[in-house]
């Protein structure tokens, strides 16, 4: 049986994956046609290279269909519900950094702080008679964001790209997005709030506890050894 | 039928027994309703579905909202309602996303204290056999102390929009007393907004993007500027809020202490509760010794405003058996105008069969 390594299938996060392995020995590397979805492992026997589409690599983990696979930290804790019970968290990888953060138009000189954007949304459900809009893809994240902090008569919006311009367009009046640099957000005459981020992501490396560890425990042992990671509990 | 749903109907009717009429209501119930009611939270907590002509839809996460519609379309006064069915949860972990829920809803415009009684002995009775520690609160009893405070009508707005949020609750009274950690965010607002007039301010920032108006941010500065110069909230009132929270004992001890606190504002609200421990006793209940939690409901029944209550097991493993409380504000919200005083609750036979129990 061979142990399963999903990775990002491609662009820069790929890229930045293969290099983080190749600092420990191992060479990960696309084969076959250009466009073809396969790959190879060298540095280690037992591991057969995935590629996948960042997005998907939370539920191949939580299917068991992978034992280990790399994405952003945000998309586990926004696609899996109680994460740490379905994977564990190996290794942050330093790369991929982006915030999730709430941001709001510049405009708004009012509204420094959630404490703010509360009020506001108070005010304005008064006024408009529906709960302010907030647009984003990240339900859980920020409803539970939200929910820790008290903020109320708000609602999410559903947007699945292009989310700063929903402003402009009328369907939302603050969003919730992640941002490396800020530039875009600037460009759309939008300010983030100052309180910490919903969630500060980065590529990292997840295992599987749904997947069949028991045939792999050679593969592993060796892998990990590699990797420089100690004892995880729980993966069986 | 299984053992709970056995169980359910054997309450039924045992409240159609005492008088009350059976009502159904659909499991699919519109989504819009559910969510203007208790915010977007619900989503995190009951499912969502989608109907092509209908919009978005909820399976039913319990029947107080439908049951108020229906009373609202034309109930008699007073009207006692029981039904008993499934309802559904999220849950992350373990616990059942399906579950039998059988209420008892009580709409009377006169006597509350009475009717408050009426719908606690009835549960009571109903759990008579049962291993349970009963526990009441009183919400409307925190709405005074806020309605007391020696403040602006709008701190007193915004603290009592968050009495179901502890920790919100807790941050804005200390921010109104100048402490805490949403003070100094606040401090740097306004030192910037005393800086420059605000429609300069506005202007330097940007464009106005979206729907929120100029006007609409000039008036919340002026709300601002306008709250700096109210006096922070005393130290000592908000200890005296506080104190009020942390209340719990016999409900007896409890009004008696309220009382001894000297808080003119609570006196309405204590004549409420004191009637109210005398209209249970009359109903068989010792109020000498019924626990009383002030902070008790506060966290998961968002829409009760005055009197609640609780009955709970000994077991870490179930959800309180039963729940319920005074609800008039809801029945204002969804009867848009028209309001009914209401209470009423629920029980859930599947923890009552994990108890031991029988049909």
């Amino acid at each position: 049986m061979m142990l399963k390594l999903g990775v990002p299938s491609k662009g820069r996060l790929m890229d930045k994956t293969f290099a983080w392995f190749a600092t420990h020995g191992l060479t990960l590397q696309r084969t076959g046609a250009d466009r073809e979805y396969a790959g190879s492992v060298e540095g280690v026997d037992g591991v057969e290279l995935v590629l996948l589409s960042a997005s998907e690599i939370p539920r191949e983990l939580a299917a068991g269909r992978i034992h280990l696979g790399v994405t952003g930290s945000d998309l586990v804790r926004e696609t899996l519900a109680d994460w740490q019970a379905q994977v564990a968290e190996l290794a942050l990888m330093g790369f991929g950094h982006a915030d999730l953060v709430v941001a709001v138009p510049k405009a708004w000189v009012d509204v420094e702080t959630l404490d703010d954007l509360d009020a506001v949304a108070a005010a304005f459900r008064a006024r408009h008679g529906f709960r302010l809009r907030i647009a984003t893809k990240y339900h859980r994240l920020v409803r539970e964001y939200l929910r820790a902090h008290g903020v109320a008569d708000y609602q999410l919006v559903d947007s699945q790209g292009a989310t700063e311009g929903t402003i402009k367009n009328l369907t939302a009046e603050a969003i919730a997005d992640i941002t490396s640099t800020g530039e875009t957000l600037t460009a759309n005459h939008l300010k983030i709030l100052r309180d910490a981020p919903v969630h500060c992501s980065q590529a990292t490396l997840f295992a599987s506890r749904a997947a069949d560890w028991r045939g792999v425990a050679e593969t592993r042992a060796r892998l990990f050894g590699k990797l420089g990671l100690g004892d995880v509990p729980g993966l069986e | 039928m299984n053992a709970a749903e056995t169980l359910a109907q054997n309450l039924l009717a045992q409240m159609q027994d005492a008088g009350a009429q059976v009502v159904t209501a659909d499991i699919l119930q519109p989504a819009e309703t559910l969510l203007d009611l208790y915010g977007e939270d619900i989503r995190a907590r009951a499912y969502v579905t989608h109907d092509p002509a209908l919009g978005e839809m909820m399976l039913r996460p319990d029947f107080t909202v439908p049951v108020v519609q229906a009373h609202m379309k034309g109930g008699a006064e007073p009207a006692r309602y029981c039904y008993a069915g499934p309802v559904f949860r999220k849950q992350v972990k373990g616990r059942a996303r399906e579950y039998l829920q059988v209420g008892y809803e009580l709409f009377a415009r006169d006597n509350p204290n009475h009717a408050d009684a009426e719908v606690f002995a009835r549960f009571a009775q109903l759990l008579s056999g049962y291993d349970l520690r009963p526990v009441t609160g009183d919400i409307g009893i925190l709405k005074a102390a806020v309605a007391g405070l020696d403040t602006s009508a709008r701190r007193k707005a915004a603290l009592m929009r968050h009495i179901w949020r502890p920790n919100r609750f807790r941050a804005l009274l200390e921010r109104m007393g100048g402490q805490g950690p949403l003070a100094a965010p606040r401090a740097d607002l306004l030192r910037a907004l005393r800086a420059t007039p605000a429609a300069d301010l506005t202007e330097q920032a940007g464009p106005v993007v979206g729907l929120r108006s100029v006007g609409e941010i000039a008036e919340r500065i002026a709300a601002l500027l306008d709250d700096a110069d109210t006096p922070p909230l005393p130290a000592a009132q908000i200890a005296a809020v506080e104190a009020v929270l942390n209340l719990s004992g016999s409900a007896r001890d409890v009004a008696r202490s309220l009382r001894m606190q000297g808080w003119d504002a609570l006196a309405p609200a204590l004549d409420r509760l004191e009637g109210r421990l005398d209209a249970l006793e009359d109903a068989g209940i010792d109020t000498a010794t019924l626990p009383f939690e002030a902070n008790f409901g506060r966290t998961t029944m968002e829409y009760y405003d005055g009197f609640v209550f609780g009955f709970i097991a000994d077991r870490a493993d179930l959800p309180p058996v039963a729940t319920g409380g005074r609800y008039d504000a809801m029945t204002a919200v969804l009867g848009q105008g028209r309001a009914i005083p209401a209470v009423g609750g629920v029980i859930r036979p599947d923890s009552l069969i994990a108890l031991g129990g029988r049909a």
